[in-house]
């Protein structure tokens, strides 16, 4: 199978937000998706849009103090912020695998700091400032299973620009 | 006869205790800070967190015994941070307070973090009386609260991104400042411009008190990266002097606006950003021209403190509100929550 790789341009956190809706139809429990991305390029925002689709009441809200946020919608979500780790090992002592290989969606930001504690199948999702407001995202999939999910998200309608 | 609580407080960067008699009176207050440890890292690492807390605990609640000259005999009940928090932190406080109060048979009292925070203020100033708004504001809170009587809160908003604390940090972290990032911007920013670059100021004027800093975080982190990729000179003193009249500006006028709308007399500061100078200066000259009295509590009390929480359990022992020993330590607990 073709390694099927996408970018989509986003013009505002709005935009970002929806598209991280989109993503929300299309995941299931067990699913684990890193997030790259400096300071301030969207990738919260990016997982509120996700968390909005699957239902969750709460605020979604930066998580680096508490290192991992939990909420319940549709199905749990286990949001984790890795800015304050300095060392991939700390990841340890967060019993990690009980959450990526738990029940709920993993999201992960600053997930380059425990690269080789991910596993093997996940979906790598990229954000870089292209300028002030607009983002440009990408989308690597590691593994089948996330193949499979982007094909069907480029079939979106509207998905691209 | 007086009661002294013996208060416990593990909930992030501090290992402290303290002994309050009466609820008022700080008898000891010892605080182990893991700054250093954390500066290193340019913040909380949590695995070192709860393994110095571990290394701690025991020595510093001997030494606020020790300081007190009283004896772990004459306390009345334990209370201890039970949430919010990092959870590997929060539960070697806990664990210790309950195999203590278990031992000498006392009450055990399990106190919210953010609670204890306006607590801290009753330490200080007699003349609080409800109802007031409170403005929570710290590395990993930012909440406005209005509270009808001690005990009964209503949150009026929150941050739906990042707190405001949390921000400084990351800015700061940024310009290869260090950390925290409170007390280093606030030092650095007096040398600054505060009106000299124009950041956002989210959600001023949307009519909730929700907060957002994200947006303004992002701003600040482009306008830095614009400048490096043109190999320009980074005004540090002016951007964060911006940034944080940014930041004032919005918690100042969401703090007012909720006493206005209120109808209360006085406006009550909590947590570590309570400490910056520049949000108290304004937000009192503000409030002095609406007759609005505002209290915040000395910078030591601002951060976390055991005090606090020794202040907050004495109100709850003498309403006989114990904990249960099957209490759990709560990452995201929200003020409203019961804890008995």
């Amino acid at each position: 199978m073709v390694k099927m790789n996408f970018t989509i341009i986003t013009k505002s956190p709005e935009e970002t937000k929806k598209l991280g809706k989109e993503v929300s139809k299309l995941v299931k429990p067990g699913d684990l998706l890193a997030f790259y991305g400096e300071l301030g390029a969207g990738k919260t925002c990016f997982i509120q849009g996700i968390s909005r689709g699957l239902e969750v009441k709460d605020y979604v809200t930066s998580p680096s103090f508490t290192i991992i946020n939990e909420y319940q919608g549709k199905i749990p979500i286990y949001h984790f912020d890795l800015f304050r780790l300095n060392n991939a090992k700390e990841i340890l002592e967060l019993s990690y695998k009980e959450y990526f290989y738990g029940e709920g969606l993993t999201v992960i930001e600053w997930a380059e700091k425990i690269e080789q504690f991910l596993p093997k199948e996940h979906l790598k999702i990229d954000i870089k400032f292209k300028d002030r407001y607009q983002r440009k995202i990408s989308f690597i999939p590691q593994g089948d299973r996330f193949n499979n999910f982007l094909e069907e998200l480029s079939r979106i309608e509207n998905i691209r620009d | 006869m007086s009661d002294l609580i013996l208060g416990i407080e593990t909930s992030c960067d501090e290992t402290a205790a303290a002994i309050v008699e009466d609820g008022k009176k700080i008898i000891s207050n010892v605080v182990a800070s893991q700054i250093s440890i954390h500066q290193k890292y340019g913040g909380v690492v949590p695995e070192i967190a709860s393994r110095k807390h571990m290394e701690y605990i025991i020595p510093v609640i001997d030494k606020a015994l020790d300081e007190s000259g009283k004896k772990i005999t004459d306390l009345s009940a334990i209370a201890v941070t039970y949430g919010p928090g990092l959870i590997g932190s929060l539960l070697v406080g806990l664990s210790v307070a309950k195999a203590m109060a278990y031992a000498q048979n006392i009450p055990f009292i399990g106190i919210n973090h953010l609670e204890a925070h306006i607590y801290a203020n009753l330490l200080e100033h007699n003349e609080i009386k409800p109802p007031f708004v409170c403005l929570i504001v710290s590395g990993g809170h930012t909440s406005l609260v209005y509270i009808r009587h001690f005990g009964e809160y209503k949150l009026l908003g929150q941050t739906k991104d990042d707190a405001a604390g949390e921000v400084f940090d990351k800015i700061t972290k940024v310009l290869d400042l260090g950390y925290p990032g409170g007390p280093i911007t606030e030092r650095l920013a007096k040398e600054g411009e505060p009106s000299s670059i124009k950041f956002p100021r989210p959600l001023l004027n949307d009519g909730s008190y929700d907060f957002s800093f994200s947006g303004l975080k992002t701003a600040v982190n482009y306008y830095i990266k614009e400048l490096k990729e043109k190999n320009k000179i980074i005004p540090v003193k002016d951007i964060l002097s911006s940034f944080q009249q940014a930041v004032v500006d919005v918690l100042v006028e969401k703090t007012l606006r909720a006493a206005l709308e209120f109808k209360t007399k006085q406006i009550v500061l909590a947590g570590g950003v309570a400490a910056n100078s520049s949000l108290r200066r304004e937000i009192k000259k503000k409030a002095n021209l609406l007759n609005i009295k505002v209290f915040y509590p000395s910078t030591f009390l601002c951060t976390d403190n055991a005090a606090m929480v020794a202040s907050a359990g004495y109100y709850k022992f003498k309403e006989n509100k114990k904990s249960s020993l099957s209490l759990d330590a709560v990452s995201r607990l929200p003020l409203e929550r019961k804890y008995y």
